[in-house]
């Protein structure tokens, strides 16, 4: 089936199953795109799997992202779903603000995401409810910030031997 | 039948020294930085692209065996050259250092590619800017990744090193005032 | 003694460090291993020891510098990571690319799979202790070597192509030395075969070593090699074709068990595969019109420096190119490869600035390696070492 209307039948099951939980839906560059609410994100996923006609029960990847300039909103995490047999592919997003960063972790529905949320944990400090080994995955295990956020420089700041005036910093 | 090729193997010349019948004498220095040099086994700390150019110039093509080293060793008990090759992350540093520390004298270190020997093109905070600032380095062999011709420059000085060098230079006081700058008891 | 059998005995078991320097990890991870005696009972992941923040450098380098960084990803076969991140790139500006080039990047896209696959296929041997393979088939890997010197100057990390196409256009020498690798390499690969494929002692360590069902391999998001010889067939050039991969004419190899051997089957098929793609992209571009190396698109393809020197035109296209001064367009993408390992996925989100707003890698390597301790659960530690290898987990692409 065409984007199209993979987006209307997806807008109108989630819309059905979720009410107010359901945000927006729009096609990004040919990917059909679904906003929801943070907390009910683990049951979209679920829902998303386990629907006979949907079964996007393949999880190609999740990333987060820091926008520091969006008051209220500044973290979103993408969620992009792949459904093999059709070849379906879709993306959910969820957006929330700086202080609230518990997220559920969906590790029960993908044994994949594991590894996925501890990453996005380690990179912008967003908290995965439910997930069974929340602990830095790539940095330093006794590193207090989280890097990827866009406050903080990519260089390692305890560096007395770069003088900036050379680097053009 | 043509005449029998001379064959092409060159072995290492004999140092300078007074012979007679029966007999070669020589300086101590020289026969064991002969026999030093021309048997060195490395130990491949091969972290990411610069260790897939080491397992080419193992290879048939660019052979490392042909200079000695046809034993690679992982223990570091049983290596003299620690060749540290590719990007070394701050969480790695201190294996690094381990493993330096269990290699028994004399050991020398050859940093190949730019990653190892400043950092390279990841000046990031996760990146050690370098492994001389937490080891002595022999020899650094520039690149990303270098061609193997170069890696086998690298060795070949490392040879010249070892064959030049004084027994009695790991036992001297200015070589244990270079461990202690970098912390190595 | 007296009460029917039901002695409990105490057991300990043994923590073993199969530390990050090790000879048989090719790369740089840890496992923590739980052992009775000669039996894994639990094993303990540590990644992050090559970790070099690519994500973060990405959102500091403006769209062409990107390219050598993707090369650093899988580094056994960067061509294909460089060509996947210039087609990421093209998506979003929305260039067409030319049917010469696309074949072109095809040619080279399969040279550096082959390229994978043989370290691969080779090291398996070498864990198995079977240095032979690995000498004898090295010298191939020489020859394509050989190619990406004529190609792009480089023999490993290739940085290979531009975004609109390819730098320069393919001279007679790499013909040659195409034509002459695709003479050479089939009966070297058919002597490697004959050494492993019907080993009596390789078949017996392989076989039942290290499986995963597809269910399990579906559940862990594996693509690649390792899933297809689980028996999914998944494979992105033939379910989201990119490059003109639809009208090659290939099949995808696949497995039944999920072992190590199926595993070193599907890859060496891949490989034979490869080589077919090779001849056909090769009697295609003979049909092109020829001297088309890049599509036209002057705000991100560098002019030929003649040019520069003397028209007013490219001069200033080369410094607003190199200088980051072009409109690049905002948007949202997702471009996937079929990289020596599986889904190589690109996001991109472009705020219109000179370098992205945020650069996701989907890396295989790293969501694969989550089920290592899955499949090694049980085994014994050669066992697990096999596993480790076949699965063909690059350091550089695991930790980024």
């Amino acid at each position: 089936m065409d984007n199209n209307s993979l987006l209307t039948i997806i807008q109108d099951k989630l819309t059905s199953q979720f009410g107010s939980d359901f945000l927006s839906a729009e096609l990004v560059a040919e990917y059909p795109t679904f906003i929801v609410k943070k907390d009910s994100i683990a049951n979209v996923i679920k829902f998303l799997y386990d629907d006979k006609e949907l079964a996007f029960q393949y999880l190609t990847t999740l990333a987060a992202i820091h926008y520091p300039d969006n008051q209220g909103q500044e973290f979103a995490v993408m969620y992009q779903l792949h459904n093999l047999p059709k070849n379906l592919r879709i993306r959910v997003k969820i957006f929330f603000s700086v202080n609230d960063l518990a997220v559920p972790s969906i590790t029960s529905i993908f044994s994949g995401a594991n590894w996925m949320e501890r990453q996005e944990y380690d990179f912008f400090g967003i908290q995965f409810i439910g997930h069974p080994n929340l602990k830095r995955i790539l940095n330093m295990d006794d590193m207090d910030y989280h890097p990827m956020r866009k406050e903080y420089a990519l260089e390692d700041g305890t560096r007395k031997d770069k003088d900036d005036k050379m680097f053009g910093r | 039948m043509d005449a029998i090729q001379k064959s092409k193997i060159e072995l290492i010349k004999a140092p300078p020294g007074i012979e007679g019948a029966g007999f070669f004498a020589t300086s101590l220095d020289k026969a064991v930085g002969i026999a030093r040099s021309n048997s060195l086994w490395p130990l491949p700390f091969a972290t990411s692209c610069c260790g897939i150019e080491f397992m080419a110039t193992m290879a048939s093509t660019y052979d490392l065996a042909r200079f000695g080293s046809e034993r690679l060793s992982f223990s570091p008990r049983q290596a003299d050259l620690l060749m540290v090759m590719g990007t070394i992350a701050k969480k790695l540093a201190p294996v690094l250092l381990q493993v330096y520390e269990q290699m028994a004298e004399p050991r020398w270190v050859l940093s190949m590619g730019a990653c190892a020997s400043s950092g390279g093109i990841f000046d990031t905070y996760s990146v050690l800017q370098g492994i001389d600032r937490i080891l002595p380095v022999d020899v650094y062999i520039p690149g990303c990744p270098p061609r193997p011709e170069q890696v086998l420059d690298g060795i070949m000085q490392i040879q010249k090193l070892a064959q030049s060098e004084t027994i009695r230079r790991r036992s001297s006081p200015e070589y244990s005032e270079l461990l202690n700058k970098y912390g190595i008891e | 003694m007296s009460n029917n059998g039901t002695d409990i005995i105490e057991k300990e078991y043994n923590t073993l460090n199969l530390g990050p320097t090790h000879p048989a990890t090719h790369g740089i991870f840890q496992n923590v291993l739980k052992m009775d005696g000669e039996i894994i009972i639990e094993a303990e992941s540590t990644v992050g020891y090559i970790h070099r923040a690519f994500e973060k450098i990405a959102e500091r380098r403006p769209y062409y510098q990107i390219t050598t960084l993707t090369d650093r990803m899988n580094y056994c076969s960067s061509p294909i990571n460089n060509m996947g991140w210039h087609m990421t790139v093209e998506k979003l500006i929305g260039v067409e690319i030319p049917k010469r080039v696309q074949y072109m990047r095809v040619i080279i896209m399969e040279l550096a799979r082959i390229s994978d696959h043989v370290i691969c296929n080779s090291v398996i041997g070498v864990d198995t202790g079977a240095m032979t393979g690995f000498l004898y088939i090295f010298q191939m890997r020489e020859r394509i070597y050989e190619i990406y010197e004529e190609l792009c100057g480089a023999r490993l990390t290739t940085n290979m192509g531009r975004i609109g196409g390819l730098e320069r256009d393919f001279s007679p020498k790499v013909w040659d030395l195409l034509d002459k690798f695709l003479k050479d390499f089939p009966p070297a690969l058919k002597e490697f075969e004959n050494l492993l494929m019907r080993n009596r002692i390789f078949m017996d360590r392989t076989i039942g070593c290290g499986p995963i069902t597809a269910e399990r391999a579906l559940n862990y998001s594996f693509s690649g090699p390792n899933l297809r010889a689980a028996g999914v067939d998944y494979d992105v050039r033939v379910m989201n074709p990119y490059s003109s991969y639809e009208e090659f004419d290939f099949m995808i190899p696949l497995g039944t068990s999920g072992d190590t051997y199926d595993r070193f089957m599907v890859r060496q098929q891949e490989m034979w595969e490869s080589v077919k793609i090779i001849k056909q992209a090769i009697e295609k571009i003979k049909k092109e019109p020829a001297g088309i190396f890049h599509a036209d698109v002057p705000d991100f393809y560098l002019p030929p420096k003649e040019e520069v020197y003397n028209n007013m035109e490219a001069l200033i296209y080369h410094f607003k190119i190199v200088m980051g001064e072009t409109e690049i367009p905002k948007g949202e993408i997702y471009h996937a490869v079929e990289g020596g390992n599986g889904e190589l996925g690109f996001y991109l989100i472009s705020d219109g600035g000179r370098t992205p707003y945020r650069l996701h890698f989907r890396r295989p390597c790293f969501i694969y390696y989550q089920a290592f301790t899955e499949m090694a659960k049980g085994a014994m530690l050669s066992d697990a070492i096999l596993t480790m290898s076949s699965m063909n987990v690059i350091a550089g692409e695991l930790d980024a």
